[in-house]
């Protein structure tokens, strides 16, 4: 005889006994006696098939059966057997209110998603890193698509040149932290959304706390370090990153981390050299651009939550907007990669700007040093006492039809090699861009070929325009 | 059928509600079962398993309930029951609670809408697993919530 201990659930099925003896070989033997002597017991421990209910555990002594041989594992009289309730339950998966099947109703006619579909996207909780120009169509798609929990992710102010191609905001944002009009204009949109606002610039220190209970990254970032950040912080938390990327007139999009396929790394196993690679501020962007490729990424988004079609993991979509053609690379998981190949070495997340190389313009002017710089101010009291200076200009021409100093000369950083000989040694030369990093390379090569004195205007035009003539505008 | 829970535990169960929201809360009740009355006298929080769908499943695993029985047992108490919260959806028991619940025990289900506690109703699985009896849920303070069903 093998004793069956019975929960106190049950005992009112089974005389009000805590425990009964009962003989049989095995665990399945032991439960149908139980059951043939106490019919009433039988349904709450056996579905109408005759199965074991999922929620009833068995125990011989202090292992679940799950772990030994299930309802054939051998008993003896030695033996205890527990049964030992798992508790579930939940909400039933909330109707939608009338409102919402309006709002949703040309999503819920569809097979593809249909009320099952439109759950999903309810119960799904996506996070999108940027709220720029990536992130304004995400944003708004995404909201009205009725994603239920939508993270986001940003630290910076709204400013004039954003509202170009940022259409989640107007005019009348200028000057607000972009999450705060953002959340503004997603709530306007579907009140059903709940937003969890980040306010942070995403790095190795917060990253995984940020990132972890999502289902879904959207990379709408635009810098080198942040991507792999995102990325390697994806595939340490098995999340899909669905990525997107534009300068000028092209674009790109794919999607990173999903299931077995490959991620950024894989694809681009180490950054550009620092500067090689022009950031949308530096370099441009149409605005209608990050239009269309943030809404490729919120397309590719809402398929990942339904679970339908094919994703674009593996594929590389890449726009040239200026033919207006798509074209698709093949992209595959590197079984060497160092973060998600079979013997990674990118464990934890690292110092990503580093791994990057100090990149922007700022820090460039930085190495020069004091004495081959200039300020703002001091240009305007040199140039006031009539000292003789060659103002520099190397920007592109479409950038001086923007802003001005006067009497400048315009030379691109590009062209300057060549156009050197139209310099002189023995002028006193003041170089700037528009922020002080390109003429920073352009002071280190006259240097380099043998001028002495010249100097960076630091903070480029826009500082002249900020502290010498308000009249000036910036870009 | 009735559950008497005393007005410290009820706002326990409401807060820890609050505080899972929008997921899903759990816990079990300890006490007494006499006559088809339960008296509860103390609660266990417990983690919400279902890391997949949080906000609307729960479950307990079977190894916390054997620890909670344990416990109970040695305190003179019976584990007599569980709560739950339901995230933005009605304090009464879904399909899936049905097809998932024990006979016996008290099911409180505390509904929390928006982050805030609302209605909570207590629920017994009936025997043939048809359906549920509703309870008279009645917080010891004397406040009557909820009639029988």
């Amino acid at each position: 005889m093998t004793r069956v201990e019975i929960p106190t659930a049950l005992r009112g099925f089974a005389g009000n006994r805590d425990a009964v003896d009962l003989d049989g070989g095995t665990v399945g033997e032991l439960l149908q006696q139980l059951g043939a002597q106490y019919p009433q017991l039988k349904k709450h421990l056996f579905d109408d098939e005759g199965k074991l209910r999922n929620f009833v555990n068995v125990y011989v002594n202090d292992d679940d059966i799950k772990h030994l041989d299930k309802e054939q594992t051998r008993v003896s009289a030695k033996d205890v057997i527990s049964i030992i309730p798992a508790v579930a339950g939940g909400a039933a998966n909330g109707a939608l209110t009338q409102e919402q099947v309006q709002r949703y109703s040309r999503h819920l006619i569809m097979p593809e998603v249909a009320m099952e579909g439109q759950q999903k996207l309810r119960h799904a909780r996506v996070l999108v890193i940027g709220a720029g120009g990536l992130g304004s169509p995400v944003l708004s798609y995404l909201a009205a698509a009725g994603v239920g929990t939508i993270g986001l992710v940003d630290f910076d102010i709204v400013d004039f040149t954003n509202l170009q191609r940022q259409i989640i905001y107007s005019t009348s944002d200028v000057g607000r932290p972009k999450l705060e009009a953002a959340a503004e204009r997603i709530r306007a949109l579907n009140p059903d959304v709940q937003l969890q606002v980040h306010d942070a610039r995403l790095g190795s220190d917060n990253a995984l706390t940020i990132l972890k209970g999502y289902d879904l990254v959207i990379d709408g970032t635009d810098n080198y370090p942040t991507r792999y950040l995102v990325n390697d912080a994806c595939v340490m938390l098995g999340i899909p990153n669905v990525y997107g990327s534009i300068f000028r007139f092209e674009g790109q999009a794919t999607v990173f981390c999903e299931k077995d396929g490959p991620c950024y790394r894989c694809v681009y196993p180490e950054p550009p050299p620092p500067g090689l690679v022009p950031s949308c501020a530096e370099g441009g962007v149409l605005g209608v651009l990050p239009g269309i490729i943030g809404t490729i990424q919120a397309t590719e988004a809402i398929k990942l939550i339904i679970g339908k079609g094919t994703s674009l993991s593996g594929r590389l979509l890449v726009l040239d907007a200026m033919k207006m053609r798509f074209r698709e690379l093949k992209l595959r998981k590197d079984p060497n990669c160092p973060v998600c190949g079979e013997h990674p070495t990118v464990t934890e997340l690292i110092d990503y700007e580093q791994f990057c190389g100090i990149r922007g313009e700022e820090m460039e002017a930085k190495d020069l040093g004091k004495e081959w710089e200039i300020s703002p101010p001091a240009l305007k009291d040199k140039l006031r006492s009539g000292e003789g200076l060659v103002i520099l200009d190397v920007r592109n021409p479409e950038e001086a039809q923007i802003s001005r100093i006067d009497g400048s000369i315009l030379i691109p950083l590009g062209e300057l090699p060549q156009r050197v000989s139209e310099l002189s040694t023995a002028d006193q030369i003041v170089v700037h861009c528009r922020m002080g990093g390109r003429s920073a390379k352009a002071v280190e090569f006259l240097r380099s070929v043998g001028f002495r004195k010249v100097k960076n205007l630091v903070g480029g035009i826009n500082a002249w325009a900020e502290q010498v003539d308000p009249s000036m505008a910036r870009y | 059928m009735k559950v008497i829970v005393p007005d410290a535990i009820y706002q326990a169960m409401r807060r820890h509600g609050e505080e899972t929201y929008p997921h899903e809360c759990c816990g079990f009740l300890l006490g007494h079962s006499r006559d088809g009355e339960q008296r509860i006298v103390d609660a266990m929080r417990q983690s919400n398993e279902r890391t997949d769908s949080p906000q609307n499943r729960f479950r307990i695993a079977p190894e916390e309930f054997r620890a909670a029985e344990k416990a109970a047992r040695a305190t003179g108490l019976t584990l007599v029951g569980i709560y739950h919260s339901h995230p933005d959806s009605p304090a009464r028991p879904s399909e899936f609670d049905r097809e998932h619940a024990w006979p016996w025990f008290s099911y409180i289900i505390v509904s929390v809408t928006g982050g805030a506690a609302a209605e909570a109703n207590a629920w017994q699985l009936r025997d043939d697993r048809s359906g549920y009896e509703r309870m008279a849920l009645e917080i010891e303070n004397g406040a009557l919530r909820g009639e029988s069903g």
